[in-house]
Protein backbone atom coordinates (compact mmCIF):
# COMPACT_ATOMS: atom_id res chain seq x y z
CA UNK A 1 0.00 0.00 0.00
CA UNK A 2 2.73 2.32 0.65
CA UNK A 3 4.77 1.84 -2.20
CA UNK A 4 1.33 2.58 -4.57
CA UNK A 5 0.92 5.86 -2.35
CA UNK A 6 4.09 6.99 -2.89
CA UNK A 7 3.16 6.03 -7.23
CA UNK A 8 0.27 7.84 -6.86
CA UNK A 9 2.63 11.07 -6.11
CA UNK A 10 4.47 10.37 -8.82
CA UNK A 11 1.50 10.98 -11.54
CA UNK A 12 1.56 14.50 -12.95
CA UNK A 13 -1.78 16.15 -12.19
CA UNK A 14 -3.27 13.18 -9.71
CA UNK A 15 -4.61 14.86 -6.68
CA UNK A 16 -3.43 13.93 -3.19
CA UNK A 17 -5.51 13.44 -0.35
CA UNK A 18 -4.31 14.93 3.44
CA UNK A 19 -5.45 11.85 5.08
CA UNK A 20 -3.18 9.44 2.87
CA UNK A 21 -0.18 11.71 3.03
CA UNK A 22 2.20 10.34 5.87
CA UNK A 23 3.37 7.48 3.84
CA UNK A 24 4.93 9.86 1.29
CA UNK A 25 7.77 11.16 4.19
CA UNK A 26 9.92 8.50 4.88
CA UNK A 27 11.50 10.08 8.57
CA UNK A 28 8.41 9.76 10.00
CA UNK A 29 8.16 6.13 9.40
CA UNK A 30 10.45 5.95 12.87
CA UNK A 31 10.77 5.48 16.25
CA UNK A 32 12.46 7.91 18.41
CA UNK A 33 13.46 6.82 21.98
CA UNK A 34 10.89 3.83 21.89
CA UNK A 35 7.74 5.79 20.84
CA UNK A 36 6.28 6.47 17.39
CA UNK A 37 8.02 10.26 16.22
CA UNK A 38 5.42 13.13 16.40
CA UNK A 39 7.27 15.72 14.71
CA UNK A 40 5.76 18.95 15.78
CA UNK A 41 9.06 21.32 14.53
CA UNK A 42 7.85 22.57 11.07
CA UNK A 43 8.10 25.75 12.06
CA UNK A 44 12.44 25.34 12.05
CA UNK A 45 11.91 22.90 9.44
CA UNK A 46 9.61 20.56 7.15
CA UNK A 47 9.99 17.19 6.03
CA UNK A 48 10.33 16.22 2.89
CA UNK A 49 8.12 13.52 0.21
CA UNK A 50 9.93 10.67 -0.65
CA UNK A 51 9.20 12.28 -4.66
CA UNK A 52 11.58 15.35 -3.81
CA UNK A 53 14.05 13.09 -2.22
CA UNK A 54 14.24 11.04 -5.21
CA UNK A 55 13.79 13.98 -8.08
CA UNK A 56 17.33 15.23 -6.39
CA UNK A 57 18.27 11.62 -6.19
CA UNK A 58 17.29 11.70 -10.01
CA UNK A 59 18.88 14.44 -10.83
CA UNK A 60 22.93 13.90 -9.67
CA UNK A 61 22.15 10.58 -11.22
CA UNK A 62 21.00 11.22 -14.57
CA UNK A 63 21.77 14.91 -15.01
CA UNK A 64 24.17 16.84 -12.96
CA UNK A 65 25.87 19.29 -15.40
CA UNK A 66 26.70 22.85 -14.74
CA UNK A 67 24.27 25.26 -15.70
CA UNK A 68 23.55 28.22 -18.57
CA UNK A 69 26.87 27.50 -20.21
CA UNK A 70 27.52 23.85 -21.40
CA UNK A 71 26.65 22.69 -25.22
CA UNK A 72 26.52 19.60 -24.44
CA UNK A 73 23.69 17.42 -23.91
CA UNK A 74 23.56 17.12 -19.80
CA UNK A 75 24.36 21.02 -19.26
CA UNK A 76 20.80 21.70 -21.58
CA UNK A 77 18.73 18.73 -19.87
CA UNK A 78 20.27 20.60 -16.04
CA UNK A 79 20.02 24.13 -17.26
CA UNK A 80 15.63 23.05 -18.89
CA UNK A 81 15.25 21.14 -15.75
CA UNK A 82 16.12 24.79 -13.37
CA UNK A 83 15.01 27.16 -15.69
CA UNK A 84 11.29 25.00 -15.45
CA UNK A 85 11.68 25.17 -11.59
CA UNK A 86 11.70 29.06 -12.08
CA UNK A 87 8.80 29.01 -13.77
CA UNK A 88 6.79 26.46 -11.62
CA UNK A 89 7.89 29.12 -8.85
CA UNK A 90 6.28 31.74 -10.40
CA UNK A 91 3.12 30.18 -11.61
CA UNK A 92 3.03 29.03 -7.53
CA UNK A 93 3.58 32.26 -6.27
CA UNK A 94 1.00 33.82 -8.90
CA UNK A 95 4.26 36.20 -10.35
CA UNK A 96 3.63 38.15 -13.66
CA UNK A 97 6.99 36.53 -14.97
CA UNK A 98 9.82 34.04 -14.03
CA UNK A 99 12.11 36.82 -14.42
CA UNK A 100 10.72 37.88 -11.42
CA UNK A 101 12.23 34.69 -9.53
CA UNK A 102 15.72 34.77 -8.01
CA UNK A 103 17.22 32.01 -6.62
CA UNK A 104 19.06 32.73 -3.41
CA UNK A 105 20.23 30.45 -0.45
CA UNK A 106 16.92 31.07 1.47
CA UNK A 107 14.94 33.76 3.18
CA UNK A 108 17.57 34.92 5.07
CA UNK A 109 19.77 35.78 1.87
CA UNK A 110 16.67 36.71 0.07
CA UNK A 111 16.25 39.90 2.45
CA UNK A 112 20.01 40.56 2.99
CA UNK A 113 19.79 41.08 -0.49
CA UNK A 114 17.45 43.35 -0.58
CA UNK A 115 18.71 45.21 2.26
CA UNK A 116 22.43 45.35 0.54
CA UNK A 117 20.73 46.62 -3.29
CA UNK A 118 18.27 48.99 -1.99
CA UNK A 119 20.32 50.43 0.23
CA UNK A 120 22.93 51.13 -1.99
CA UNK A 121 20.52 52.87 -3.94
CA UNK A 122 17.93 54.05 -1.89
CA UNK A 123 18.95 54.70 1.71
CA UNK A 124 20.86 57.82 2.98
CA UNK A 125 21.67 59.48 5.86
CA UNK A 126 18.37 60.53 7.89
CA UNK A 127 16.09 57.97 6.20
CA UNK A 128 14.14 55.30 8.10
CA UNK A 129 13.44 51.47 7.50
CA UNK A 130 10.34 50.19 9.31
CA UNK A 131 10.00 46.94 10.48
CA UNK A 132 7.35 44.92 12.84
CA UNK A 133 7.70 43.78 16.54
CA UNK A 134 7.74 40.27 15.47
CA UNK A 135 10.07 40.28 13.09
CA UNK A 136 12.58 37.21 13.06
CA UNK A 137 16.25 38.26 13.46
CA UNK A 138 16.69 37.28 9.81
CA UNK A 139 14.25 40.43 9.02
CA UNK A 140 15.96 43.07 12.13
CA UNK A 141 19.86 42.42 11.68
CA UNK A 142 20.08 42.85 7.47
CA UNK A 143 18.28 46.26 7.59
CA UNK A 144 19.79 47.22 11.74
CA UNK A 145 23.17 46.63 9.77
CA UNK A 146 22.54 48.66 6.70
CA UNK A 147 21.09 51.61 9.15
CA UNK A 148 23.78 51.23 10.85
CA UNK A 149 26.16 51.98 7.84
CA UNK A 150 24.12 54.66 6.17
CA UNK A 151 23.45 56.85 9.54
CA UNK A 152 19.49 55.75 8.96
CA UNK A 153 17.04 54.78 11.68
CA UNK A 154 14.97 51.59 11.85
CA UNK A 155 12.04 52.12 13.59
CA UNK A 156 9.38 49.10 14.85
CA UNK A 157 5.98 48.46 14.46
CA UNK A 158 4.64 47.58 17.70
CA UNK A 159 2.41 44.71 18.76
CA UNK A 160 -0.83 43.55 20.88
CA UNK A 161 -0.64 41.32 24.18
CA UNK A 162 -2.53 38.96 21.89
CA UNK A 163 0.56 39.52 19.38
CA UNK A 164 -1.36 41.20 16.54
CA UNK A 165 0.33 44.23 14.51
CA UNK A 166 -0.91 47.47 16.35
CA UNK A 167 -2.66 49.06 12.54
CA UNK A 168 -3.07 52.45 13.77
CA UNK A 169 0.77 52.77 15.16
CA UNK A 170 1.35 51.79 11.69
CA UNK A 171 0.41 55.21 10.03
CA UNK A 172 2.07 57.82 11.54
CA UNK A 173 5.83 55.33 11.03
CA UNK A 174 4.75 55.52 7.62
CA UNK A 175 6.22 58.87 6.84
CA UNK A 176 7.93 60.91 4.07
CA UNK A 177 11.18 59.26 5.37
CA UNK A 178 10.22 55.85 5.28
CA UNK A 179 12.28 53.83 2.12
CA UNK A 180 10.96 50.58 2.63
CA UNK A 181 8.76 48.45 5.16
CA UNK A 182 9.98 45.30 5.83
CA UNK A 183 7.09 42.59 7.33
CA UNK A 184 6.48 39.11 8.43
CA UNK A 185 3.29 37.16 6.78
CA UNK A 186 3.32 34.71 9.04
CA UNK A 187 5.39 35.15 12.93
CA UNK A 188 7.42 31.91 13.66
CA UNK A 189 7.48 32.88 16.90
CA UNK A 190 3.52 33.72 17.73
CA UNK A 191 1.90 32.13 14.79
CA UNK A 192 0.13 35.51 13.65
CA UNK A 193 -1.34 35.80 10.17
CA UNK A 194 -0.72 39.39 9.34
CA UNK A 195 -2.97 41.82 7.22
CA UNK A 196 -0.77 42.20 4.39
CA UNK A 197 -2.94 43.21 1.77
CA UNK A 198 -3.92 46.23 3.37
CA UNK A 199 -0.43 46.99 5.26
CA UNK A 200 0.80 46.90 1.68
CA UNK A 201 -1.91 49.17 0.08
CA UNK A 202 -1.18 51.77 3.37
CA UNK A 203 2.46 51.71 2.35
CA UNK A 204 2.02 52.18 -1.53
CA UNK A 205 -0.56 54.71 -0.21
CA UNK A 206 2.85 56.73 0.36
CA UNK A 207 4.97 55.20 -2.05
CA UNK A 208 6.75 53.14 0.12
CA UNK A 209 7.99 49.81 -1.29
CA UNK A 210 7.26 46.51 1.33
CA UNK A 211 9.20 43.78 1.55
CA UNK A 212 7.36 40.61 2.86
CA UNK A 213 9.25 37.60 4.97
CA UNK A 214 7.28 34.80 3.63
CA UNK A 215 9.04 31.79 5.08
CA UNK A 216 5.97 30.60 6.98
CA UNK A 217 3.23 31.62 4.88
CA UNK A 218 4.19 29.64 1.66
CA UNK A 219 3.84 26.20 3.00
CA UNK A 220 0.78 26.58 4.73
CA UNK A 221 -1.54 28.50 2.62
CA UNK A 222 -2.05 29.84 -1.09
CA UNK A 223 -0.23 32.92 -1.92
CA UNK A 224 -1.02 35.27 -4.52
CA UNK A 225 1.94 37.90 -4.62
CA UNK A 226 0.54 40.06 -7.17
CA UNK A 227 -3.02 40.16 -5.31
CA UNK A 228 -1.16 41.25 -2.18
CA UNK A 229 0.58 43.71 -4.66
CA UNK A 230 4.21 43.02 -2.25
CA UNK A 231 6.81 44.36 -4.14
CA UNK A 232 9.65 41.74 -2.51
CA UNK A 233 8.21 38.35 -1.11
CA UNK A 234 11.15 35.88 0.26
CA UNK A 235 10.91 32.26 1.50
CA UNK A 236 12.99 29.21 1.85
CA UNK A 237 12.45 25.84 0.19
CA UNK A 238 13.24 23.65 3.21
CA UNK A 239 10.37 24.98 5.23
CA UNK A 240 8.14 24.13 2.17
CA UNK A 241 9.14 20.46 2.28
CA UNK A 242 12.38 21.06 0.15
CA UNK A 243 15.77 20.53 0.54
CA UNK A 244 17.85 22.98 2.74
CA UNK A 245 20.56 25.82 0.68
CA UNK A 246 17.63 27.29 -1.78
CA UNK A 247 15.29 29.83 -1.60
CA UNK A 248 13.42 32.31 -3.59
CA UNK A 249 13.26 35.87 -3.44
CA UNK A 250 10.55 37.22 -5.39
CA UNK A 251 10.88 41.15 -6.96
CA UNK A 252 8.81 43.06 -9.21
CA UNK A 253 10.24 43.18 -12.15
CA UNK A 254 10.72 47.43 -12.59
CA UNK A 255 12.31 47.21 -8.92
CA UNK A 256 14.49 44.23 -9.82
CA UNK A 257 15.96 46.00 -12.73
CA UNK A 258 16.48 49.90 -10.65
CA UNK A 259 18.53 47.52 -7.98
CA UNK A 260 22.10 47.25 -8.45
CA UNK A 261 23.47 43.59 -8.18
CA UNK A 262 24.32 42.00 -4.72
CA UNK A 263 27.21 39.81 -5.88
CA UNK A 264 29.73 40.02 -7.81
CA UNK A 265 30.86 36.81 -10.05
CA UNK A 266 29.84 33.76 -12.53
CA UNK A 267 27.07 33.84 -14.47
CA UNK A 268 25.46 37.35 -13.26
CA UNK A 269 27.47 39.22 -16.31
CA UNK A 270 26.65 40.21 -20.12
CA UNK A 271 30.27 41.37 -20.44
CA UNK A 272 33.22 41.48 -18.57
CA UNK A 273 36.74 43.51 -19.35
CA UNK A 274 39.23 45.20 -16.89
CA UNK A 275 37.47 48.41 -17.50
CA UNK A 276 33.88 47.50 -17.44
CA UNK A 277 31.32 44.73 -16.57
CA UNK A 278 28.00 44.84 -18.13
CA UNK A 279 25.01 42.86 -16.17
CA UNK A 280 23.44 40.45 -17.12
CA UNK A 281 18.92 40.77 -17.45
CA UNK A 282 17.29 39.69 -14.62
CA UNK A 283 17.08 37.28 -12.90
CA UNK A 284 20.38 36.48 -13.75
CA UNK A 285 21.77 39.72 -12.23
CA UNK A 286 21.17 38.74 -9.01
CA UNK A 287 22.91 35.13 -9.10
CA UNK A 288 26.23 34.85 -9.01
CA UNK A 289 27.95 31.68 -9.28
CA UNK A 290 26.84 28.38 -9.49
CA UNK A 291 23.63 27.75 -8.05
CA UNK A 292 22.46 25.23 -5.95
CA UNK A 293 20.84 23.20 -8.70
CA UNK A 294 20.36 20.15 -7.02
CA UNK A 295 18.18 21.93 -4.60
CA UNK A 296 16.15 23.89 -7.25
CA UNK A 297 15.08 20.53 -8.64
CA UNK A 298 13.52 19.42 -5.05
CA UNK A 299 11.89 22.67 -4.75
CA UNK A 300 10.62 22.03 -8.02
CA UNK A 301 9.26 18.86 -6.91
CA UNK A 302 8.01 20.09 -3.65
CA UNK A 303 6.16 22.75 -5.33
CA UNK A 304 4.57 19.81 -7.50
CA UNK A 305 3.68 17.98 -4.95
CA UNK A 306 1.96 21.02 -2.96
CA UNK A 307 0.35 21.57 -6.10
CA UNK A 308 -1.22 18.12 -5.70
CA UNK A 309 -2.29 18.68 -2.28
CA UNK A 310 -3.99 21.62 -2.82
CA UNK A 311 -2.63 24.56 -0.58
CA UNK A 312 -6.36 25.46 0.17
CA UNK A 313 -6.85 21.94 1.78
CA UNK A 314 -3.51 22.02 3.42
CA UNK A 315 -4.46 25.67 5.30
CA UNK A 316 -8.24 24.09 5.98
CA UNK A 317 -6.51 21.01 7.21
CA UNK A 318 -3.45 22.90 9.68
CA UNK A 319 -6.77 25.42 11.07
CA UNK A 320 -8.51 22.09 12.04
CA UNK A 321 -5.25 21.40 14.03
CA UNK A 322 -4.44 24.67 15.34
CA UNK A 323 -8.08 24.75 16.90
CA UNK A 324 -8.37 21.21 18.11
CA UNK A 325 -4.73 21.65 19.76
CA UNK A 326 -5.20 25.27 21.30
CA UNK A 327 -8.41 23.69 22.72
CA UNK A 328 -6.76 20.89 24.47
CA UNK A 329 -3.42 22.08 25.51
CA UNK A 330 -5.01 25.69 27.10
CA UNK A 331 -6.63 23.20 29.74
CA UNK A 332 -3.65 22.07 31.12
CA UNK A 333 -3.59 24.17 34.60
CA UNK A 334 -0.49 26.41 34.60
CA UNK A 335 -0.28 26.91 30.75
CA UNK A 336 -0.43 29.99 29.24
CA UNK A 337 -0.38 30.14 25.29
CA UNK A 338 1.88 33.10 24.18
CA UNK A 339 0.23 34.79 20.50
CA UNK A 340 -3.34 34.36 21.02
CA UNK A 341 -4.06 36.57 17.73
CA UNK A 342 -7.33 36.33 15.78
CA UNK A 343 -5.76 35.29 12.28
CA UNK A 344 -3.23 32.26 13.47
CA UNK A 345 -1.02 29.73 11.70
CA UNK A 346 -0.58 26.37 13.16
CA UNK A 347 2.02 27.70 15.28
CA UNK A 348 1.28 26.94 19.12
CA UNK A 349 3.81 28.36 21.32
CA UNK A 350 3.42 28.32 25.10
CA UNK A 351 4.99 28.34 28.42
CA UNK A 352 4.34 26.38 32.01
CA UNK A 353 3.92 27.72 35.12
CA UNK A 354 7.57 26.87 37.65
CA UNK A 355 8.64 25.04 34.19
CA UNK A 356 11.33 25.87 31.83
CA UNK A 357 10.84 25.54 28.27
CA UNK A 358 14.03 23.44 27.96
CA UNK A 359 13.10 21.04 30.65
CA UNK A 360 9.70 20.51 28.58
CA UNK A 361 11.35 20.04 25.42
CA UNK A 362 13.67 17.50 26.57
CA UNK A 363 10.94 15.53 28.72
CA UNK A 364 9.09 15.69 25.74
CA UNK A 365 11.65 14.66 23.78
CA UNK A 366 11.95 11.08 25.34
CA UNK A 367 8.13 10.61 24.63
CA UNK A 368 9.16 10.83 21.08
CA UNK A 369 7.57 14.60 20.35
CA UNK A 370 9.83 17.22 18.61
CA UNK A 371 8.72 20.97 19.41
CA UNK A 372 11.06 23.55 19.57
CA UNK A 373 11.86 25.55 23.11
CA UNK A 374 14.63 28.46 23.04
CA UNK A 375 13.82 32.35 21.34
CA UNK A 376 13.02 31.03 18.39
CA UNK A 377 15.24 33.49 16.69
CA UNK A 378 12.85 36.01 17.76
CA UNK A 379 14.55 37.88 20.63
CA UNK A 380 12.84 41.20 20.88
CA UNK A 381 9.09 39.09 20.51
CA UNK A 382 10.37 37.21 23.79
CA UNK A 383 11.08 40.50 25.26
CA UNK A 384 7.90 42.03 24.55
CA UNK A 385 5.99 39.10 26.37
CA UNK A 386 8.48 39.05 29.69
CA UNK A 387 9.29 35.50 28.86
CA UNK A 388 13.05 33.60 28.45
CA UNK A 389 11.83 31.71 26.27
CA UNK A 390 8.93 29.70 25.00
CA UNK A 391 8.01 25.76 24.41
CA UNK A 392 5.99 25.68 20.21
CA UNK A 393 4.89 23.20 18.79
CA UNK A 394 4.04 23.93 14.79
CA UNK A 395 2.05 21.56 12.59
CA UNK A 396 2.08 20.53 9.10
CA UNK A 397 -0.58 19.06 6.55
CA UNK A 398 1.10 15.85 7.41
CA UNK A 399 0.15 16.16 11.37
CA UNK A 400 -2.43 14.70 12.46
CA UNK A 401 -4.79 14.89 15.62
CA UNK A 402 -3.72 12.14 17.45
CA UNK A 403 -0.57 13.37 17.36
CA UNK A 404 -1.33 16.57 19.20
CA UNK A 405 -3.57 13.98 21.47
CA UNK A 406 -0.03 12.78 22.09
CA UNK A 407 1.46 15.97 22.74
CA UNK A 408 -1.57 17.05 25.34
CA UNK A 409 -0.66 13.44 27.42
CA UNK A 410 3.26 14.42 26.92
CA UNK A 411 2.47 17.80 28.74
CA UNK A 412 0.74 15.68 31.60
CA UNK A 413 4.06 13.94 31.82
CA UNK A 414 6.04 17.24 32.09
CA UNK A 415 4.11 18.16 34.76
CA UNK A 416 4.41 14.54 36.90
CA UNK A 417 7.74 14.60 35.96
CA UNK A 418 8.75 17.55 37.52
CA UNK A 419 5.81 18.78 39.27
CA UNK B 1 14.95 3.84 36.15
CA UNK B 2 13.84 5.33 32.84
CA UNK B 3 16.44 7.85 31.12
CA UNK B 4 13.84 11.14 31.72
CA UNK B 5 14.28 10.25 35.66
CA UNK B 6 17.84 9.75 35.90
CA UNK B 7 18.53 13.19 34.59
CA UNK B 8 15.96 14.81 36.66
CA UNK B 9 16.96 13.11 39.89
CA UNK B 10 15.50 13.77 43.12
CA UNK B 11 18.22 16.12 44.40
CA UNK B 12 17.75 18.07 40.92
CA UNK B 13 14.47 18.76 41.49
CA UNK B 14 14.88 19.25 45.08
CA UNK B 15 17.60 22.01 44.00
CA UNK B 16 15.13 23.26 41.77
CA UNK B 17 12.19 23.93 43.33
CA UNK B 18 14.48 25.37 46.58
CA UNK B 19 17.96 26.42 44.93
CA UNK B 20 20.45 26.97 47.91
CA UNK B 21 22.70 30.45 48.27
CA UNK B 22 20.30 31.88 46.26
CA UNK B 23 20.86 35.39 46.38
CA UNK B 24 23.22 38.92 45.51
CA UNK B 25 26.06 39.32 47.46
CA UNK B 26 27.07 43.07 48.18
CA UNK B 27 30.59 42.37 48.88
CA UNK B 28 31.26 39.92 46.39
CA UNK B 29 35.31 40.01 45.46
CA UNK B 30 34.01 38.45 41.99
CA UNK B 31 30.62 39.08 40.56
CA UNK B 32 30.55 37.34 36.51
CA UNK B 33 27.25 36.64 34.40
CA UNK B 34 27.03 33.57 32.93
CA UNK B 35 24.58 33.05 29.38
CA UNK B 36 23.51 30.92 27.35
CA UNK B 37 21.74 33.01 24.33
CA UNK B 38 20.33 29.46 23.00
CA UNK B 39 17.96 28.88 25.51
CA UNK B 40 17.99 32.06 27.73
CA UNK B 41 19.60 30.55 31.15
CA UNK B 42 20.89 33.35 32.54
CA UNK B 43 23.09 33.54 35.72
CA UNK B 44 25.13 35.80 37.82
CA UNK B 45 27.73 33.54 39.99
CA UNK B 46 29.27 36.07 43.11
CA UNK B 47 32.55 34.72 44.90
CA UNK B 48 33.75 35.84 47.91
CA UNK B 49 37.01 34.78 48.01
CA UNK B 50 39.64 35.10 51.39
CA UNK B 51 43.09 34.65 50.41
CA UNK B 52 43.46 31.48 47.86
CA UNK B 53 39.89 30.36 50.22
CA UNK B 54 36.54 30.61 48.70
CA UNK B 55 34.53 32.00 51.83
CA UNK B 56 30.80 32.67 50.19
CA UNK B 57 29.66 31.65 47.00
CA UNK B 58 25.80 32.28 45.75
CA UNK B 59 24.07 33.17 42.70
CA UNK B 60 20.88 34.54 40.80
CA UNK B 61 19.16 34.02 37.54
CA UNK B 62 16.90 32.27 35.68
CA UNK B 63 16.85 28.68 34.14
CA UNK B 64 15.86 25.24 33.61
CA UNK B 65 15.54 22.72 36.09
CA UNK B 66 19.51 21.44 34.98
CA UNK B 67 21.05 24.70 34.85
CA UNK B 68 19.46 26.00 38.12
CA UNK B 69 20.36 22.55 40.18
CA UNK B 70 23.88 23.06 39.48
CA UNK B 71 24.41 26.53 40.18
CA UNK B 72 22.64 25.41 43.73
CA UNK B 73 24.78 21.80 44.20
CA UNK B 74 27.64 23.93 43.10
CA UNK B 75 27.41 26.59 45.69
CA UNK B 76 26.94 24.15 48.02
CA UNK B 77 30.25 22.11 47.67
CA UNK B 78 32.23 25.08 46.90
CA UNK B 79 31.45 27.13 50.04
CA UNK B 80 35.24 27.13 52.36
CA UNK B 81 36.83 24.90 49.37
CA UNK B 82 40.07 26.59 48.25
CA UNK B 83 40.15 27.60 44.65
CA UNK B 84 42.60 24.76 43.72
CA UNK B 85 40.05 22.41 44.67
CA UNK B 86 37.22 24.44 43.32
CA UNK B 87 39.27 23.87 39.73
CA UNK B 88 39.53 20.33 40.32
CA UNK B 89 36.16 19.95 40.56
CA UNK B 90 34.97 22.04 37.71
CA UNK B 91 37.57 19.58 36.11
CA UNK B 92 35.42 16.80 37.06
CA UNK B 93 31.91 18.01 36.76
CA UNK B 94 33.19 18.67 33.10
CA UNK B 95 34.17 14.91 32.50
CA UNK B 96 30.83 13.50 34.50
CA UNK B 97 28.90 15.65 32.58
CA UNK B 98 30.11 15.23 28.89
CA UNK B 99 30.69 11.35 29.47
CA UNK B 100 34.20 11.05 29.86
CA UNK B 101 34.27 9.59 33.00
CA UNK B 102 32.48 6.91 34.25
CA UNK B 103 30.43 7.53 37.98
CA UNK B 104 30.64 4.00 38.48
CA UNK B 105 32.86 3.17 41.49
CA UNK B 106 33.40 7.18 42.37
CA UNK B 107 30.31 8.03 43.83
CA UNK B 108 31.85 8.88 46.85
CA UNK B 109 34.11 10.78 45.55
CA UNK B 110 31.33 12.58 43.49
CA UNK B 111 29.16 13.21 46.36
CA UNK B 112 26.22 15.45 44.97
CA UNK B 113 27.92 15.83 41.48
CA UNK B 114 26.68 12.08 40.77
CA UNK B 115 23.01 13.53 40.32
CA UNK B 116 24.50 14.92 36.75
CA UNK B 117 25.86 11.54 35.70
CA UNK B 118 22.18 11.20 33.57
CA UNK B 119 23.51 14.86 31.77
CA UNK B 120 26.02 12.49 29.50
CA UNK B 121 22.87 10.99 27.54
CA UNK B 122 21.31 14.36 26.49
CA UNK B 123 23.86 15.82 24.83
CA UNK B 124 21.89 19.19 24.05
CA UNK B 125 21.67 19.52 27.54
CA UNK B 126 25.00 19.39 28.94
CA UNK B 127 25.69 23.30 28.61
CA UNK B 128 23.12 23.38 30.77
CA UNK B 129 24.76 21.67 33.58
CA UNK B 130 27.70 23.56 32.47
CA UNK B 131 27.03 26.72 33.03
CA UNK B 132 27.37 27.74 35.67
CA UNK B 133 30.84 25.80 36.41
CA UNK B 134 32.02 28.05 33.52
CA UNK B 135 30.79 31.10 35.29
CA UNK B 136 32.45 29.96 38.17
CA UNK B 137 35.64 28.84 36.60
CA UNK B 138 36.23 32.13 34.54
CA UNK B 139 35.54 34.26 38.07
CA UNK B 140 38.03 32.15 39.16
CA UNK B 141 40.60 32.56 36.75
CA UNK B 142 40.56 35.76 34.66
CA UNK B 143 38.78 38.93 34.75
CA UNK B 144 36.31 38.70 32.15
CA UNK B 145 32.56 39.63 33.73
CA UNK B 146 30.49 37.42 31.28
CA UNK B 147 30.55 34.57 29.75
CA UNK B 148 28.53 33.00 26.85
CA UNK B 149 28.24 29.15 25.84
CA UNK B 150 27.16 28.25 22.87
Amino acid sequence: MEILAQHVADIPGAAISIAGCRHHFPVLRQLVNGKPLVYLDNAATSQKPQVVIDAMMRYYEEENSNIHRGVHTLSERATTAYEKVREKVAGFLHAASPREIIFVRGTTEAINLVAHSFSRRGILQGDEVLITAMEHHSNIVPWQMVCEEKGARLRVVPITDSGELMLDELEPLLTSKTRILAVTHVSNALGTINPIKDIVSRAHRRGIPVLVDGAQAVPHMPVDVQDLDADFYAFSAHKMFGPTGVGVLYGKAALLESLPPYQGGGDMIRSVTFEKTTYAELPHKFEAGTPNIGGGIGLGAAIDYLQKLDMTAVAAHEHDLLQYATEHVSRIPGLTIIGTAREKAGVLAFVMEGIHPHDIGTILDSEGIAIRTGHHCAQPVMARFRVPATARASFAFYNTKEEIDALVRGLARVKEVLG
Amino acid sequence: MSQIHELYQQIILDHNKAPRNFRAMADATRTVEGYNPLCGDHYTVYVKLDGETIADISFQGAGCAISKASASVMSQLLKGKSREEAERLYGTFHDLVTGKMDPEGRLEQLGKLAAFAGVSEFPARVKCASLAWHTLHSALTSGAAKVTTE
